[in-house]
């Protein structure tokens, strides 16, 4: 009894200093994102007359919505967005297919060299994408594709300045099927066998017992691959000079060089930070129940 | 339709490690075979070949005189239920039951009369709806067996199907099992370490260890004259006593036993049996059930000894005594005398010749109770 009251009593003191300090590492991150919506409606004089003060994240005094009609109106951020959407939900949707079904056999399935294979998996997850980047653009560069001419499909002699070339090599990805594996392996294999016994074939194991109590891992997997598909930058600079398949983070990065408005700036950021909000939005429930579960599965 | 199935010196090896080593048997149709044996002894290794989740590595797997080693576990048409019941989570009480019929592409009418059938069969129709993890341990029980009845299995396969239960719900459920089987008449084999659950719901029980069958026969037939010391001391509770024999005698086609510890100025044992029980090493051992044994006095009594427990369980009231030779405290079933008995009191042990059994060196019984 007295335990049980000293425990409360210290958890009430505790509770509050960690609440405390969650608010204060959530301003660290959140002023940055506040800082720059409020600079997206502000004028350059505004901007710096704002500065220094706590002005600067809260969105008073003079506001304008110049800055979006500038960047809307200026270079082709609509054309460079849709191009972004697409590389993300089709590296998505193709990877979270391709690579839970890697994950689905390797944690699975028996088959010779499998042992082997996923061992494989954890060495590709060490190696960092910019030490092969550079052997793969070559690679691309000279990969027969696809392309159109004149309105015509035509054979082209390079992947370059092509939306696939931006997608087809992330949509299988190490750290998903990784996911996916640890995940799979924490289901009972008794599932499986039932099915079996139920005269399930592999893949109607995956597709009525696998992916049905595996949402949260699906979830995890679409934002971390999409997160990084959305900011992909250095595999769009070296490998799509051009502007047709050009996405949105490059994009910004050649605005930038165009004007001196801060403002402006600003406004395009927050046109690329704000699908991702909303899709993060849209997905938390599953995203934080996975992340929880992953600890306290048993 | 009830099959007969059939092993024929069914091996198992993982890494070369021999596992099941040997295993041959029949099971007619319609009969209800339970697998009993320690824990480790093989017994879900052998059912998960029967059912096809496991490769069997040397041997033939007949049903209805086919070969089916090679079969998947689909074509096998076999009714699995798994001690954790692996009732998928995702899908409703009706969805579980009906799955393989959706897998085998049945028509939804006649899938859903299947689906209901069964789940009156097993009054489950109110929780038609519900998803499993709103089901309490005896309705999910209920649930995975009846996904193995809807598509009329040629056997049912169960692997500790009760273990998970309390023990009220375990006696319960044992008698659905009974019954259902009584009214469905499905060839079943049973996996369990519970014996009393093998010696109620048997036809025949198989006894394995270490991938070994050590005796296979009718219930009453194990405990009456189970083959070897094993067996012996594996069915029954409390467990058959073994005492010591300090030396054999044959005399005039009878044999006299002296066991260890027995009083100088008592009789020999005399056993209706010339069989050479002294052959080989190790010693010869005297069983005893706990029902033929009676409590006297301490002086003159055959073996004495202290009572080292008692135990009472309502019915029956039984005293484990700490004799010399005796391999472990040997368990008395008590009569009137019951409530006189304490922990501690010096007492004798008087049983019937008649009713003992003897096992050689090699722990095989060469005597066991006449009927
Ligand atoms: N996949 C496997 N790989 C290696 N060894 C295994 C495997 N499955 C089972 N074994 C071994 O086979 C032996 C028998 O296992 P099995 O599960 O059949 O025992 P059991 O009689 O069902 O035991 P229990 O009563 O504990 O369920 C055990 O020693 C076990 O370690
Ligand atoms: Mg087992």
């Amino acid at each position: 009894m007295s335990v049980l009251s000293t425990g409360r009593h210290q958890s009430v003191s505790l509770r509050f200093a960690l609440y405390a300090l969650m608010l204060l590492l959530a301003l660290v991150f959140v002023f940055p994102f506040l800082f720059m919506l409020t600079a997206s409606f502000r004028t350059n004089e505004q901007i710096f007359a704002h500065s220094g003060s706590i002005g600067a994240f809260v969105p008073t005094g003079e506001l304008t919505t110049a800055n979006y009609a500038y960047v809307l109106g200026n270079g082709n951020i609509l054309h460079f967005f849709l191009n972004s959407v697409i590389i993300t939900t089709l590296t998505v949707g193709l990877g979270l297919i391709v690579n839970s079904l890697a994950a689905f056999s390797l944690a699975r399935l028996q088959w010779r060299g499998r042992e082997a294979v996923a061992s494989l998996l954890v060495v590709l997850l060490v190696i960092p994408f910019e030490a092969i980047s550079v052997p793969l653009m070559l690679l691309v560069a000279h990969l027969p594709g696809l392309g159109f001419e004149a309105g015509r499909l035509v054979l082209t002699r390079s992947w370059l300045n092509t939306l696939y070339v931006q997608i087809l090599p992330f949509v299988a990805n190490a750290f998903s099927i990784y996911l996916f594996y640890q995940f799979f392996r924490s289901i009972p294999k008794d599932f499986d066998e039932a099915a079996y016994i139920d005269g399930a074939t592999p893949l109607q194991v995956y597709r009525h017992v696998i992916v049905p109590s595996s949402k949260p891992v699906f979830a995890t997997v679409s934002i971390l691959q999409g997160l990084a598909m959305w900011n992909q930058y250095l595999w769009p600079v070296i490998t799509v000079p051009g502007e047709s398949a050009r996405p949105l983070m490059v994009g910004m990065q050649q605005f930038f060089g165009h004007t001196t408005e801060w403002g402006n700036v600003m406004a395009y950021a927050t046109i690329i930070t704000v699908p991702v909000l909303a899709a993060f939005v849209i997905f938390q429930r599953w995203f934080v129940r996975s992340v929880i579960g992953s600890g306290v599965k048993g | 339709m009830p099959a007969s199935l059939e092993l024929r010196d069914i091996h198992k090896e993982y890494g070369g490690r021999q596992i099941i080593k040997g295993v041959s048997l029949t099971v007619a149709p319609s009969e209800f075979l339970v697998l009993v044996g320690p824990s480790g002894c093989g017994k879900s290794t052998l059912l998960r070949m029967i059912a096809g989740l496991e490769e069997i590595s040397s041997g033939d797997l007949l049903f209805d005189g086919e070969r089916v080693n090679d079969w998947d576990p689909a074509r096998r048409r076999i009714g699995m239920v798994f001690q954790s019941y692996a009732l998928y989570p995702h899908m409703t009480v009706a969805e579980n039951v009906g799955f393989s019929l959706k897998l085998a592409k049945m028509p939804r009418a006649e899938r859903q009369q299947r689906v209901d059938d069964a789940l009156r069969t097993l009054q489950l129709e109110e929780l038609h709806d519900n998803k499993p993890s709103q089901l309490s341990g005896g309705q999910r029980q209920r649930v995975a067996i009846g996904r193995a009845i809807v598509r009329n299995p040629n056997a049912f396969l169960f692997d500790e199907p009760l273990s998970n239960l309390d023990a009220s719900l375990r006696i319960q459920m044992r008698m659905e099992i009974s019954r259902l089987h009584q009214r469905l008449r499905n060839t079943v084999v049973y996996v369990t370490h519970d014996q009393v659950e093998a010696m109620t719901l048997a036809d025949r029980i198989v006894v394995l260890e270490g991938g070994v069958i050590r005796q296979i026969g009718a219930p009453l037939d194990l405990y009456e004259r189970p083959a070897n010391r094993f067996v012996a001391g594996f069915i029954g509770t409390p467990t058959m006593a073994f005492l010591q024999v300090a030396r054999c005698e044959e005399t005039s086609g009878r044999l006299a036993v002296k066991l260890v510890g027995q009083d100088e100025h008592t009789p020999l044992l005399e056993l209706d049996t010339v069989a050479s029980a002294t052959r080989g090493e190790g010693p010869v051992t005297l069983g005893i059930r706990p029902e033929h044994c009676r409590l006297t006095a301490p002086d003159g009594a055959m073996l004495a000894g202290t009572v080292a427990m008692v135990e009472r369980l309502g019915a029956d009231t039984f005293a484990f005594l700490d004799l010399p030779g005796a391999e472990d405290t040997v368990a008395v079933r008590l009569g009137e005398d019951a409530s006189r008995i304490a922990v501690g009191d010096r007492v004798g042990l008087q049983f019937d010749a008649e009713k003992a059994h003897l096992f050689d060196a090699g722990g095989i019984a060469v005597r066991s109770p006449a009927r």
